[in-house]
């Protein structure tokens, strides 16, 4: 009887938690690839016809939203692994006492709004706002330069939305290297360069490949910031998804939509899981 | 919050090196750290403007330059001026505790059962839990609303915060299992040999073991909930939360009463990580 008990004590445990997953978490994906294979309309209900052509639909019509996206998401990637990583080696080496204190520092955007964080961009990247108005007076930017509603603008935020997300992994890492192994190499005549090459990058690429996976994610189907900081011309595919979910009730075709970018970023997802494991990723949410 | 990583032994100080080498490094060092403190800043210029605006005495209707300092809008008069805001903010917080607690109690139980016991579908579990952290929180929030929709059920305040359960749920039960794999098992122990049941054991011994890892896991969904805009988005249906009153609200510009809630929300936040860690930190020296 007892030993029955501990044998069924982690199920108790498990069950009403992993449930409510499965159910909020699983099935709604499930729901989703019904609906995106329905065809009808708001007024008088959707059918599941297996209608395949929402697909093609969905992917010819908004092929350059998804490629944008995906652009974006690369660029943003490549601009945080290199802003992200003297950071993190800073702090995993030279940080000292000071560690907690600086990472600290680094969360601070997380205390405010998402969306008000990006408002805020918005208020300082006018044309006559404390940027661009006194370089316009100086004269290094012409009157008609402007930076909202550009690719640049976008991007921006993104990096600046999602930094967080590549220094954490990045300095997990490093942090993890045993300073030991550096002198050695160190002591063998390898120059800091070298060592850095051959010894520290190896080590830490679990880490930008983490931060990698924590930030493309969420920035390729981002649309706050295309929306807030960008224009017509910078259309994200979440800006799409989003408006044929909650606007225009087009929910075959976004659900279609959803389902390509989810498909798209689920095969480097579990690329990621397979080759490196999960429990880098679960490391940094735990902390 | 687990801390392992963060107070160990302070073994990555640059060690007493022969005085060559060390003056390369050094520069090296002061450029990266000057290179570090800029990122930082450029990380807070956004946060300050916020707080800043929260001072300013717009001329117009719209809180975009900067017009001269005032605290009028701190004044709670002024601050709940705004009903519709007043109302989204208060539907926040009721959301944020709710969902808290509820996640924090799910996800305990998984936390708990991942770090102590062996069992069939512990990795499936794990490749959920990973899902739910690693999915992009727009593909969430669209398959909810997927699932209300054929379901006809209409969105509002319980699928938000069904909503706001599901992607809180992973992240405590990840910061429980990180205590509950460094727990000693000989303290449960010598309870059971002491003639304690399995029950008064958890109660006693180990629940007030991992209680700060529950606390912080609490303290996170909180944070979570509060600030969440996509998945609310998809799954608000007519009911508007602080976040996305802001959203509705920024074709038409933001009033100066946002910067103050907001200021307020990040204020008590930055407070409250602090005063934990202090804590935590104090315990270990204990």
């Amino acid at each position: 009887m007892n030993r029955l008990k501990r044998q069924l004590a982690p199920y108790f445990l498990v069950l009403p938690g992993g449930l409510w997953l499965l159910v909020f978490f699983a099935v709604p994906m499930i729901a989703m690839l019904s609906l995106s294979l329905q065809q009808g309309d708001v007024v008088y209900g959707y059918r599941l016809t297996f209608h395949w052509q929402n697909y093609t639909d969905a992917i010819s019509g908004y092929h350059d939203q998804l490629v944008r996206s995906l652009i974006y998401a690369a660029i943003g990637t490549i601009l945080l692994i290199a802003l992200s990583f003297p950071v993190a080696h800073w702090i995993a080496f030279y940080g000292g006492k000071r560690k907690p204190t600086y990472l600290f520092l680094l969360l601070l955007p997380f205390f405010v709004s998402f969306v008000l964080r990006t408002i805020s961009w918005r208020q300082i990247l006018t044309d006559d706002g404390p940027v661009l108005q006194p370089l316009k007076h100086i004269g290094v930017l012409p009157d008609s330069y402007h930076l909202l509603g550009t690719p640049e603008a976008v991007i921006g935020g993104l990096v600046y939305n999602y930094l967080p997300f590549m220094v954490l992994p990045i300095y997990v890492a490093l942090e993890r290297i045993d300073p030991r192994v550096v002198e050695a190499s160190r002591d063998l005549y390898a120059s800091p360069a070298l060592s850095f090459r051959k010894v520290i990058l190896p080590l830490a690429l679990p880490g930008v490949f983490a931060g990698v996976l924590m930030s493309f994610v969420p920035m390729a189907s981002d649309y706050v910031n295309s929306e807030v900081l960008g224009s017509q011309s910078t259309t994200m595919i979440g800006q799409v998804i989003q408006s044929k979910y909650l606007q225009t009730s087009d929910y075959p075709t976004a659900s279609a939509l959803s389902f390509i970018l989810m498909a798209v970023l689920l095969v480097g997802i579990f690329a990621y899981a397979r080759a490196l494991g999960t429990e880098d990723v679960m490391k940094v949410a735990a902390r | 919050m687990s801390q392992s990583t963060m107070d160990r032994p302070l073994r990555t100080e640059p060690a007493p090196e022969p005085a060559a080498r060390p003056r390369r490094r050094l520069k090296g060092g002061t450029l990266l750290y000057l290179y570090t403190w800029l990122v930082i800043i450029w990380l807070i210029v956004p946060i300050f403007v916020m707080i800043a605006f929260s001072f300013n005495n717009p001329a117009g209707r719209y809180n975009q330059h900067w017009d001269g300092f005032t605290l009028k809008w701190w004044h709670p008069a002024k601050l709940f001026e705004i009903q519709d805001l007043s109302q989204a903010l208060w539907t926040s917080l009721i959301i944020a505790v709710i969902s808290s607690l509820l996640s924090a109690a799910l996800g305990t139980g998984i936390g708990y059962a991942l770090g102590r016991y062996r069992f069939r579908g512990s990795g499936t579990l794990n490749v959920i839990m990973f899902s739910t952290i690693s999915s992009p929180e727009l593909i969430m929030g669209a398959s909810l609303l997927s699932l209300f929709v054929s379901l006809n059920v209409g969105p509002g305040f319980t699928t938000i915060v069904i909503a706001h359960v599901m992607f809180s749920i992973s992240f405590v039960a990840a910061i429980v299992r990180a205590r509950v794999v460094t727990l000693d098992r000989s303290i449960e122990e010598a309870a059971a040999d002491l003639g304690a049941t399995p029950w008064t054991t958890f109660w006693k011994v180990t629940f007030p073991i991992i209680l700060p890892a529950v606390f912080s896991g609490i303290l996170l969904a909180f944070a979570l909930s509060i600030d969440d805009f996509v998945v609310t988005n998809f799954t608000a249906g007519s009911t508007v939360t602080f976040p996305l009153w802001i959203w509705g609200a920024t074709r038409v510009g933001l009033p100066p009463q946002v910067n103050v809630m907001g200021t307020l929300i990040f204020g008590v936040g930055v407070l409250i990580a602090l005063v934990t860690n202090l804590r935590s930190r104090k315990q270990k020296k204990d």
